[in-house]
């Protein structure tokens, strides 16, 4: 069984992270599991921590008003859920719900940001990490955006 | 000169043109060639020689045709008019077939290709190019249009040597020239010097057939001198000739060239150059039933590139700018055309800037794309 | 040419706005179609548009089965025939999915929207010879679960143990437990071997430069990915023009083409 530092260092966004770095990161990790169905956070909740999904799929939802609850991406293994605990308002801008069974390594963004104060050089480095995955999300969003599958419809 | 069909080039006193034209008759051809009308020099069926424009001539610039009155009795003593022999070939509106719903089924009926035998007199050099040109479209893919072999098959080509290209004319820049080597039955030089008559050779087997018919004398070494002589004048004197270096690649390198919007500023996608043009050949299809739904046909029609509904697709249209139209009609031309057909789709007759409203100068388009680019290169 | 008549024996709604229709000819047939072909489809009076063969051609014998989107007065008309309907047929033409690159490497396939149809008979021929080849992947994404084609299919394709189905869709609503987001999303972590694999993907423009892309960030070499392109046709044998994409008649030298070599045409906006 893999120990949560392998875990962290073997994901993408953790990718070659120091020793050290790698101490302070896994010290606010801990493992977690969510049920089917189940919520891990609510739009517009603090957002005081973020999630390496380890197994399953966990979906981004926002409810439109006449349309009801819509999904606007889901993330998988190997993906991180949360980057809202990095910048203020430090509040989650979506609701993310577990589709099927999902493990995942929970992080501490408060007590992660409190380290990152105190080191600039941790918080240089988990912000450039970080900013990929936002990089990502954007592209993805406005591929999305884009409606690719095309031909409007009549 | 020899000819292809091996005969020996023979003299046709200008006079005796009309015992050419009753021999085509004679042997069952309707008779197309250049006569004046509306102030232009078209092509129409030919009662006799006299319909011909003797004495006329054709002054062209970029936007502007008018004829003029020569000192001589030239027969051909012009360069092109309006009218290409596609208009023969290639009809304006064709209908293909005729559907029929019956029972629990579909009947169509194919219309039988309705042409008669036609013999073509007056066929410029650059225009026996064109009707090559289409000739690899149409009949050397895989699929043949059935229509234009049937009218291309009973064609009689009497081709007529250039004397006077206009100031347009750029064939030598091409691959062409003024003189015709091939793909004609029977070709002329019309020689003022002297006896107004034209050295006339055979191409083909009818040709030397037809040939053999006419009020001929031999040629003199003299009458072939005077005829070498006209087409080469005629090729040294072509002011209309344009630095065609690299065509092909040159404009597929700039495709973003600044130039193509400055054209588009001028061009009003009227598609009358595609009109004129003796290679264009897009068409579109009609398609039609009758009121009840009985029945339905199929119509073939000439279409432009610059059309706006040239490029839609359901969804959306892949050329809506007429930049990118204008782009699509000039890389076609001289430099796509080579990719998909094997020969440059341009055959040098000018036509295209006569008949251009704003007149727009493919040469200039060329030249300018090339300064541009040399510009950039030394930037 | 002249349309063939074939008369309609099967039609099947496959969601709102597309219909699979199975043909039979009436008298004569077509010669044999292959997958990645189309053939003009003809309604009575009122035009004809390319459809590309989305069926088992082992299986269909001389019958042709075409998955048709109902989106303008053509497809609209050919839509709402039904069984015993007679419809006119020309073809078959273009070229064909290079299968044979395929055999012995891993083979994956990327539809988007209705790109699936063209794509159909390719997979039918892999699954019917699975042994000659690797890995088998299908990947399609459409805007949302409504949108899909062929989802029973796709979920017995998943349901085999040899074979990988990912679907993903834009946006959807409850009662989708599946993935959000656009179908190059799927491509990072599908099980594939990137040095062998060959790819044959179809959808709008945009979506086909977007999985392409992916497809090379994940390894795949440009030669070995394989496209299906589409302009407006009039005639489908390269006599009247329309289809031009530079020096590249797509009726004639496509419609399937590879990717590296048709790149650099689509990156020119608006030739």
């Amino acid at each position: 069984m893999r120990t949560l530092d392998a875990l962290i260092v073997e994901s993408p966004v953790f990718k070659g992270l120091g020793q050290d770095e790698l101490e302070l990161v896994a010290g606010c990790a801990s493992n977690t599991v969510f049920a089917a169905g189940e919520r891990l956070f609510r739009e517009g909740d603090p957002a005081d921590t973020f999630f390496l999904i380890r197994h399953g799929l966990v979906a981004l939802d926002a409810y439109v008003p006449n349309r009801g609850q819509l999904t606007v991406e889901t993330v998988g293994p190997g993906e991180i859920v949360g980057w809202s605990w990095l910048l203020p308002p430090y509040r989650w801008h979506f609701t993310g719900r577990a589709v099927e069974l999902v493990r995942a390594v929970q992080f501490d963004g408060a007590c992660l940001r409190k380290k990152c104060d105190e080191d600039p050089l941790l918080g240089y480095d988990l912000l450039t990490r970080f900013a990929q995955v936002l990089v990502s999300r954007l592209q993805a969003t406005r591929l999305q955006l884009m409606d690719i599958y095309g031909d409007k419809h009549d | 000169m020899p000819t292809e069909a091996g005969s020996e080039p023979a003299v046709l006193a200008a006079e005796d043109v009309d015992a050419l034209l009753d021999a085509l008759r004679d042997e069952g051809y309707r008779v197309v060639g250049p006569t004046v009308r509306d102030g232009a020099i078209v092509y129409a069926e030919l009662t006799g020689a006299s319909a011909l424009p003797a004495g006329w001539t054709d002054e062209q610039a970029p936007a502007s045709y008018r004829l003029v009155p020569r000192a001589d009795r030239a027969l051909f003593g012009y360069a092109v008019g309006p009218h290409s022999w596609k208009q023969e070939l290639l009809p304006p509106r064709v209908r293909l077939w005729q559907a029929r719903r019956n029972g629990g089924g579909l009947a169509v009926e194919e219309d039988p290709a309705a042409f008669e035998p036609t013999a073509f007199v007056g066929v410029r050099p650059c225009e026996l190019a064109a009707i090559a040109i289409q000739d690899r479209v149409f009949l050397g893919g895989r699929f043949q249009d059935r229509d234009y072999a049937a009218r291309r098959s009973d064609v009689f080509l009497v081709a007529v040597d250039c004397g006077d290209p206009s100031s347009l004319c750029f064939c030598t820049s091409v691959g062409g020239g003024p003189g015709a080597t091939d793909g004609y039955d029977l070709a002329l030089t019309e020689l003022l010097d002297g006896r107004h008559r034209f050295l006339v050779r055979a191409g083909s087997p009818s040709g030397e057939a037809m040939l053999a018919k006419l009020p001929v004398t031999t040629a003199s070494a003299a009458d072939l001198e005077a005829a070498r002589h006209v087409v080469a004048r005629a090729a040294r004197d072509m002011e209309g000739r344009f630095d065609s270096t690299d065509l092909h690649d040159l404009l597929l390198r700039n495709l973003e060239s600044p130039r193509w919007d400055e054209v588009a500023e001028r061009c009003l996608t009227c598609g009358n150059c595609t009109l004129v043009c003796p290679t264009c050949f897009c068409t579109h299809v009609e398609d039609a039933s009758a009121l009840d739904g009985s029945t339905a046909e199929r119509t073939r029609v000439w279409d432009t590139c610059f059309s706006v509904q040239y490029a839609e697709m359901h969804g959306g249209n892949t050329r809506p700018t007429p930049r990118a139209r204008y782009r699509q009609w000039l890389t076609h031309k001289l430099a796509t055309w080579e990719d998909q057909f094997g020969s440059l789709g341009c055959v040098g007759c000018g036509r295209c800037i006569a008949w251009c409203p704003v007149g727009i100068d493919i040469r200039e388009e060329v030249r300018s794309i090339r300064a541009e680019e040399e510009e950039h290169a030394h930037a | 040419m002249t349309p063939l008549p074939y008369r309609v024996v099967r039609k099947r709604r496959e969601n709102h706005d597309n219909w699979t229709l199975e043909l039979e000819p009436v008298a004569e047939s077509i010669d044999p179609i292959g997958p990645g072909q189309f053939t003009m489809l003809y309604a009575f009076g009122v035009g004809e548009v390319p459809i590309s063969t989305s069926g088992d051609l082992e299986t269909s014998g001389a019958n042709l089965v075409h998955t048709i989107r109902a989106v303008g007065a053509v497809t609209k008309a050919l839509c709402a025939a039904g069984p015993g309907d007679v419809l006119g047929v020309r073809g078959p033409f273009g070229n064909t999915w290079p299968i044979e690159e395929a055999r012995g490497h891993d083979l994956v396939v990327v539809g988007g929207g209705v790109g699936l149809p063209p794509l159909r008979p390719a997979i039918y021929h892999a699954l019917a010879h699975r042994g000659d080849f690797g890995r088998l992947v299908v990947l399609y994404g459409g805007r949302t679960p409504d949108d899909l084609l062929f989802r029973k299919e796709l979920e017995r394709w998943r349901s085999r143990l040899d074979t990988v189905v990912e679907v993903s869709v834009d946006a959807a609503g409850p009662g989708w437990s599946g993935s959000v987001g656009v179908v190059t999303k799927l491509i990072p972590g599908a099980p594939l071997d990137p040095d062998d694999a060959v790819a044959f993907v179809v959808g709008p423009e945009i979506m086909m430069r977007f999985t392409a892309r992916a497809l090379i960030d994940r390894g795949l070499a440009p030669e070995r990915i394989w496209i299906s392109m589409e302009r407006t046709m009039r005639c489908g044998v390269g006599l009247c023009g329309h289809c031009q994409l530079g020096p590249t008649l797509i009726c004639r030298d496509g419609p399937v083409y590879r990717w590296d070599e048709l790149a650099p045409l689509l990156g020119v906006q608006e030739l």
